[in-house]
């Protein structure tokens, strides 16, 4: 009894609701230009079924439901309903963070659609870390189609070996670790062979030895059009030749966001996904991501000495300490990561993300000075850019 | 030491407004020496974007390079290379970054010199605005008017004249008065939708991020709070979504999606999507993305799109919204702009790449080139480093596209030369030479190896007439399938593959149409001849090409089948989105709308597709053909 009240009820409901539904529908194909069928096809999955109604024809609650969800959506995106929000109150302009992410996850694509054996250079630092985070994104819920390659000089941090292979264990992802042979059989190192010929050997001569090795026709770095004045003028793809070396005023045009992947046989291309990114940027998307970074860029007691104005840590034993030298274990943090022994720690007492980002931001000390590398002499990093420095 | 809490609320509110503001990309230009280089380092200096020891190595260059006596010269802030820095002039794009509490700022910096036309392009191409300089003592130059019109062409809309240097003409209002007036006057040809001229001195500060105390006749915005301000529109915001595939994201058997940077519009899973070129129709399923699934999909995000049904998308198509759908050609106008030193050769074969594609291209004819000085059109038979043209092309297949000032994403490209792989043009599609980004392509599916591999049948043409949408195309492959499955040998002619190659010089007027079923007609001929059943699939409206195309044939090899499909129904269909876009009066000379279908009187097989299936259509057909005997070749015969 009560269902057949219920259906009682209902029919002249429905008719109702069949009703409004179809002069809504017209007032939206007058209001959108789309035909009645196109708006039936969409309401109804039936171009026919607006008519059919029109004639007298039935059709069950359920499916008038739907119908009258989708015409909400059709009203609101003509612009028709006037309690919908228009599309830029729905957040329509995307936050810088939204569109740097975006350009890179495509710049990611890009390469992976046009080259034949992409590999993506992975330092362990913090840009190395938002880089490898954009290419899990680019390629989710598929695995980034190529390898991570570390270019280990030998002296990096032990903590960063310890992260990266944490790292790459817990993702699963392929880890191609290249130290140039020849360089540990001739024992080069900072300490005995200065910085210059230390990061020649060791870091650009590995670099290029691993990328023949693998014949790589495309190498993802995660260097920043921010960080140095040389670097403003890179390109995103940016063309090497065959001896890998970068000629800054032969590059090629670069406009809108095609990219120019085609190489000949040894040539290849740099890519810099993370380009037009800052370093207030970066440590924003690291916060917003909550993307994990190694210790070594929070505040712990380390033991340090001090040359030349730089605070050097003690990471081992391989550190010859000069007369009177002895390590100081002192609160520090490092603002970049690289070979222990040419990298400057910073005395500070932030310990937790925040702190860190707090300090960098109110820092006026930007943030490759830490890095001997750049104070060689005028045009340095530019010319190592030429040879094929990263 | 900060303390923690407060630490962590300075951070948060930090970080919050920076997850809040957006993107302004800013091109800077003009001539030597009007002071662009001074203008940004000003602007990073004043915002605060100089680190300690950018200041020391700063004040360090200024004693060796800076023209600026014992002061800084804040120009060095910017100028990198050691090359330019010999030749005091900047001479690449150099990007350059910085943010204030409203907004997030990327500068393009591209040099004033006269042989740098290709770089101001590079950096325009980007850009949501430009700065143009104007020396105040020099008034407008070509160059800013050369500026002003690359500008213009590169699709920028808001333009911000900064007349520099207003120190050096005491501040009088009268000079910059004159110069905004005649900027404007110049400038009304080229499309700008909003320009704003402010007098500053980068040297001095004024009016850059401070109001100038030197000008109080100026009440307008400084240049940084114009800056802040301005409001950028986009054209592409108003049409229909787009996605250029760019990959396909095939992880295991159970996941396709199709990845790319939405380049128009918006998207909620749901809606209705076609692909181009196939035509093909489905819904979207999801928008996935690591964090989750997203409810809707915005211009400029890059996502992965899954669809309801199984078909097939590659690198280069486009998914849009059935409403609104992109165009697409083979033969394009466009504007180009010639970048290397090597001119171009019309006729050569260069790789043209799009957004999301890259195909063989050839510069067939070169219309005219632009003197960018005064805009006049000047007769070329080629084009040198830095030099614009406008010009006819020809791609080895169809792409999908929209006009460039329609959206700057899917209506740009590059020039690639297939030796050096060198960038050697950027272009502009003005519109397509022909009328096939109207039609979309059906799929063919049986190759033709298949139907090589044996040929002992009785050859036949079906010719297939009705109205666009009365699924002509359907049935004609269905009874492909039926008769391939037999063992037959069979080709399809259809109406919208055929206006691709062989008839892609035809258009839709009455006269192209008779020329459109005789090519048509001669060519299913051919294939009879060679043996095959060729089923023809044309609109083919007019009754005297039908009998024509019969009268080619040997006798009783011609079956027509009049797919009996009012204009109603066929309307409602509506599967490519053609009569919609007809009635909208943007085709034009469309069957059943403004142009006139004549029905068949005498056709051999009359189908019905308002009653029955397709399906019950096709087995009428090869019922037909059994019961008239096109079947009945056996081997013994």
């Amino acid at each position: 009894m009560g269902a057949f009240t219920t259906k009682v009820g209902l029919i002249p409901y429905i008719m109702d609701q069949i009703a409004e539904l179809l002069s809504r529908s017209e007032e939206l194909a007058n209001q959108s230009g789309q035909s009645l069928s196109t708006i039936s096809r969409k309401l109804l999955k039936d171009g026919k079924g607006l008519a059919r109604l029109k004639n007298g024809g039935q059709c069950t609650l359920k499916t008038i439901e739907r119908a009258f969800a989708v015409l909400l959506e059709l009203e609101r995106k003509a612009g028709m309903s006037a309690q919908a929000p228009a599309k830029t109150d729905q957040g329509g302009q995307l936050t810088h963070l939204q569109r740097l992410e975006a350009q890179s996850i495509h710049i990611f694509r890009e390469v992976v659609a046009s080259c034949e054996n992409p590999v993506m250079l992975y330092s362990v630092g913090k840009d190395s870390s938002v880089m490898l985070h954009l290419a899990l994104k680019a390629f989710y819920p598929a695995k980034p189609p190529f390898p991570l390659l570390h270019v280990d000089t030998g002296w990096k941090f032990k903590q960063m070996i310890e992260f990266r292979d944490r790292k790459i264990k817990q993702l699963g992802l392929e880890l191609l670790v290249h130290t140039n042979p020849d360089g540990i059989k001739q024992g080069i190192g900072p300490f005995s062979h200065g910085s210059a010929t230390h990061t020649d050997v060791m870091k650009t001569q590995g670099l290029r030895q691993a990328l023949d090795q693998y014949k790589f026709d495309a190498a993802f770095g995660g260097a920043r059009r921010d960080e140095e004045k040389s670097r403003a003028k890179e390109r995103v793809f940016s063309f090497r030749n065959a001896a890998h070396h970068w000629d800054p005023k032969n590059q090629r045009p670069e406009l809108w966001s095609i990219y120019n992947a085609r190489v000949a046989k040894g040539e290849s291309i740099r890519v810099f996904p993370l380009s037009n990114w800052t370093e207030l940027d970066i440590w924003q998307y690291i916060y917003q991501e909550q993307i994990e970074i190694p210790e070594l860029y929070f505040a712990a007691p380390r033991p340090v000495v001090e040359r030349d104005g730089t605070l050097i840590m003690v990471d081992d034993d391989r550190m010859p300490l000069k007369d009177g030298e002895v390590p100081q274990e002192k609160m520090v943090r490092f603002r970049t990561l690289g070979c222990y022994p040419l990298t400057g720690a910073v005395e500070s007492t932030a310990t937790d993300l925040t702190q860190v980002i707090e300090e960098t931001l109110l820092a006026k000390t930007s943030e490759r000075q830490g890095r001997v590398i750049d104070k060689d002499g005028d045009s340095t990093m530019e010319q190592k850019k030429r040879e094929g420095y990263f | 030491m900060p303390d923690s809490s407060t630490s962590q609320t300075n951070v948060e509110t930090l970080m919050q407004s920076g997850t809040k503001k957006d993107l302004l990309r800013v091109l800077t230009c003009g001539s030597v020496d009007d002071g662009k280089s001074t203008l940004i380092g000003r602007l990073l200096f004043d915002s605060q974007q100089i680190y300690a020891d950018q200041m020391t190595s700063l004040q360090t260059d200024s004693k060796k390079f800076g023209t600026q006596g014992p002061d800084i010269d804040l120009a060095l802030l910017v100028d990198g290379l050691a090359a330019e820095r010999e030749q005091g002039i900047t001479i690449d794009v150099a990007y350059r970054f910085f943010s204030t509490k409203a907004r997030k700022f990327i500068i393009a910096d591209t040099p004033g010199h006269e042989q740098y036309t290709r770089n101001m392009a590079t950096g325009a191409s980007t850009a949501d605005l430009a700065i143009l300089l104007v020396d105040a003592r020099l008034g407008l130059q070509v160059q800013t008017r050369r500026h002003s019109y690359i500008a213009s062409l590169l699709g920028i809309r808001h333009v911000l004249v900064a007349v520099n240097k207003m120190d050096l003409v005491e501040f009088s209002q009268r000079n910059f008065n004159s110069i905004e007036e005649q900027y404007r006057d110049f400038a009304k040809d080229l499309g700008f939708e909003d320009i704003t001229c402010i007098p500053v001195s980068a040297l001095l500060g004024d009016n850059v991020t401070m109001a100038s105390q030197h000008m109080t006749w100026y009440r307008g915005p400084t240049l940084l709070q114009h800056l802040e301000a301005v409001e950028i529109t986009n054209p592409s915001d108003e049409t229909g979504f787009r996605l250029p595939v760019q990959w396909v994201n095939r992880p295991n058997s159970g996941f396709r999606g199709f990845c790319g940077t939405v380049a128009a519009g918006q998207i909620v899973p749901g809606d209705e999507i076609m692909v181009l070129p196939s035509g093909q129709r489905s819904t979207v399923k999801q928008i996935v993305t690591m964090d989750g699934d997203l409810p809707i999909a915005r211009r400029h995000q890059s996502v992965t799109l899954t669809l309801d049904d199984e078909i097939a998308i590659s690198r280069g198509d486009f998914i849009c919204s059935t409403d609104h759908l992109a165009g697409q050609s083979d033969q394009f106008q466009a504007h180009l702009i010639w970048m290397s030193e090597k001119e171009l050769f019309p006729g050569r074969s260069y790789l043209l790449k799009t957004c999301n594609s890259t195909v063989a291209a050839s510069i067939t004819s070169l219309k005219y080139q632009v003197d960018v000085n005064d805009l006049s059109h000047q007769a070329a038979k080629t084009l040198h480093l830095n030099e614009i043209g406008v010009c006819n092309l020809s791609l080895g297949q169809a792409i999908a596209f929209d006009p460039y000032r329609d959206n700057r994403t899917t209506g740009s490209f590059i020039l690639i030369d297939r030796l050096s792989n060198e960038t050697v043009g950027a272009g502009m599609i003005d519109f397509s030479l022909r009328r096939a980004s109207n039609v979309v392509w059906q799929d063919i599916e049986i190759s033709r190896n298949k139907r090589a591999a044996q040929k002992q049948q009785k050859p036949a043409v079906l010719w297939f007439t009705g109205l666009s949408g009365s699924g002509k195309s359907t049935i004609a492959n269905l009874v492909e399938k039926k008769l391939y499955d037999m063992g037959r040998h069979t080709y399809i002619l259809d109406g919208d593959n055929v206006r691709h190659g062989l008839n892609n010089d035809l258009g839709f007027t009455d006269a192209d149409r008779v020329e459109n079923i005789r090519r048509v007609g001669e060519t299913a001929k051919l294939m009879a001849d060679a043996g095959l059943m060729v089923l023809v699939s044309f609109i083919s409206p007019f009754r005297e090409e039908r009998q024509m195309a019969r009268r080619l044939m040997a006798k009783g090899e011609f079956i027509e089948i009049f797919v009996k499909t009012p204009l109603e129904v066929a309307e409602a269909r509506d599967v490519k989105g053609l009569y919609a876009r007809a009635r909208a009066g943007e085709i034009k000379n469309f069957t059943g709308i403004d142009s006139e279908y004549q029905a068949p009187t005498h056709a051999e097989i009359e189908v019905d597709t308002v009653s029955s299936p397709a399906e019950q259509a096709a087995s009428q057909i090869v019922d037909y053909l059994k019961k008239e005997g096109f079947l009945d070749f056996d081997e013994t015969s």
